[in-house]
């Protein structure tokens, strides 16, 4: 029992560090991962500015463009890796080495918060500054709580993306690439979600962002009282929704593999 | 003789690059995906604008951000769809290389490849535009749009995308497999600094000379003109429409000498080190 937890938290280590070692190796990352993106939020800043919109908006906008570092690396790297996997030829080798599928996931998770962090906090701190966003210092605490909350919960879809992506083809490409901006749109980046429809917003929270962002936004930024639901109720639900996308990413990944199995997909390439 | 086969490997690019596009699903499901997303995107500002104005879409500004973020779609599709050939043919086809031995001209092969990507973007802006004159007010009507303005003005502006991908698809020969957002970011900062979605004057005083430097600040102004029958940055009301068109020319045919050149650049060098065929994991 010891022996196996150990086996698979070597393999949680194990893919996780080429994600981590990967981030220093290719430079070029910190002028297009940090400071493109950055500037391409700055472009809703000046929106809101030409606008006469309220400070706070200002903090929505970093906020939400630091968070599309999250939700980018949920789509492109974990629910479609496998099918990137299975296009290079590597997924036999995951599925034949003695470990749970879910420590694969759970590697590539924390590699992939690990390369994302870089970049949130890059966008986060540098827009701060750049922009001179206030934030409610007592509710620095609680934000970061439900952050992390916010990053299970997204990394568990993530997971079950995965499960569902290894059936794909090029289908995969082509959802995760349309999952992006309906998803900026739907989970309130750039804005506060309550804009919304209530029951658009509503359906939205399966997106733990949408949840999460409304409630950070709500206890770090002054003044916001355009929430959707109180921040603690928004926390119990991340937390609610982080064990079922676990459990339902533990189910899937057996089922859907056991299908591609029977259905040959598992080793198909460029169909 | 040349320039037949280079034309041929343009028509078996743009080809192969539609297959690639569109044959992964049914046509109608295509169509859909091809709309929800430039949709959606231009929706997130329509919700930004009605958050603050409470509702308004009347406004000039609203008219100039609403077209201006429409047009640029070209901008990020087609140098996503230039630059991530190189990706996509190197690391997952493992073709990038043959493409070297058998297209007369990489250059052709990579915009021929945009093809696709430009047909299917032109359908989008056509809905996005529809979309915001059926339900958002925006002031646009048929009669009144000055057509061969406009003909021309997209077109400079389509070469100067072409550009800008291949400058991107340069960075890409040399680049690791996670590439993959270097376009989009690179669109993003060309978003900011060319006054896409709000008037040139509105970026800090420093940034406003780089933004008059890119062909995109005109050709997003140019077709503002074209189609409403004003621009919306008052820095350049000053500059009248056939003045538009040169520097969009000028500025345009600029940007793709340097690209032809950069690109010319990083490919030695990824023959140097070996990265034409090269495959990257992570």
């Amino acid at each position: 029992m010891l022996e196996e937890l150990e086996r698979n938290l070597r393999a949680v280590r194990a893919r996780a560090y080429v994600r981590v070692v990967g981030t220093f190796r290719e430079l070029s990352w910190v002028a297009f991962e940090i400071a493109m993106p950055l500037l391409s939020v700055g472009a809703y800043v000046f929106l809101y500015r030409a606008l006469g919109a309220p400070e706070r908006y200002i903090g929505y906008v970093l906020l939400g463009g630091a968070m599309t570092a999250y939700w980018l690396n949920v789509l492109w790297s974990m629910a479609s890796q496998f099918y990137w996997e299975k296009q290079s030829g590597q997924l036999e080798i995951f599925f034949i080495t003695p470990v749970s599928r879910m420590s694969i996931l759970a590697g590539m998770a924390a590699g992939g918060m690990f390369m994302s962090t870089a970049r949130a906090l890059g966008t986060l701190v540098l827009g701060s500054w750049l922009f001179g966003v206030q934030y409610r210092m007592e509710g620095i605490w609680a934000g970061l709580g439900i952050f992390l909350l916010t990053l299970a919960a997204l990394y568990g879809l993530g997971m079950v993306g995965a499960s569902l992506f290894m059936m794909y083809g090029r289908e995969a490409w082509h959802t995760a690439n349309l999952l992006q901006e309906p998803i900026y749109l739907l989970s309130g980046f750039y804005f506060p979600v309550r804009a919304l429809p209530r029951w658009l917003a509503a359906a939205a929270g399966i997106i733990p962002i949408t949840l999460g962002l409304d409630a950070i936004r709500q206890v770090v930024f002054p003044g916001a009282v355009d929430g959707l639901l109180d921040p603690g109720l928004e926390a119990a639900l991340l937390a609610v929704s982080c064990a079922a996308y676990f459990v339902l990413a533990h189910a899937a990944l057996r089922k859907l593999e056991d299908l591609a199995k029977r259905e040959g997909r598992l080793t198909l390439r460029w169909q | 003789m040349a320039v037949r086969m280079r034309l041929r490997a343009f028509r078996l690019a743009a080809w192969l690059g539609w297959q690639m596009e569109s044959n992964w699903t049914d046509p109608w499901l295509f169509a859909v995906y091809s709309i929800i997303k430039p949709v959606s995107s231009a929706l997130i500002l329509v919700v930004m604008y009605y958050v603050v104005t409470g509702g308004q879409t009347q406004g000039d500004l609203f008219a100039g951000l609403y077209v201006g973020n429409a047009f640029f779609m070209y901008v990020g599709q087609l140098m996503f769809g230039m630059s991530w050939v190189v990706m996509e043919d190197r690391e997952f086809f493992r073709t990038f290389k043959y493409m070297y031995l058998a297209a007369p001209s990489i250059y052709w092969y990579l915009t021929g490849r945009a093809v696709a990507k430009f047909l299917v973007t032109s359908l989008a802006v056509a809905v996005v535009l529809g979309f915001g004159t059926a339900f958002l007010d925006l002031p646009l009507a048929l009669g009144a749009v000055r057509w061969g303005y406009l003909a021309a003005v997209l077109a400079l502006g389509i070469l100067a995308c072409v550009a800008f991908g291949l400058l991107m698809a340069g960075i890409m020969v040399i680049s690791a497999r996670h590439g993959q957002g270097y376009a989009e970011s690179f669109a993003g900062v060309l978003y900011l600094l060319c006054g896409v979605v709000f008037p040139l004057d509105v970026l800090p005083a420093p940034l406003q000379p780089v933004g008059r430097a890119i062909p995109f600040t005109y050709w997003i102004e140019g077709v503002r003109r074209a189609l409403m029958g004003r621009g919306m940055s008052p820095s350049l009301a000053g500059v009248d429409d056939g003045a538009i068109l040169a520097i969009l020319l000028l500025s345009s045919l600029a940007t793709l000498a340097v690209a032809v050149l950069f690109y010319a650049w990083m490919e030695r060098i990824a023959r140097d080190r070996g990265l034409i065929d090269q495959v990257t994991e992570h």
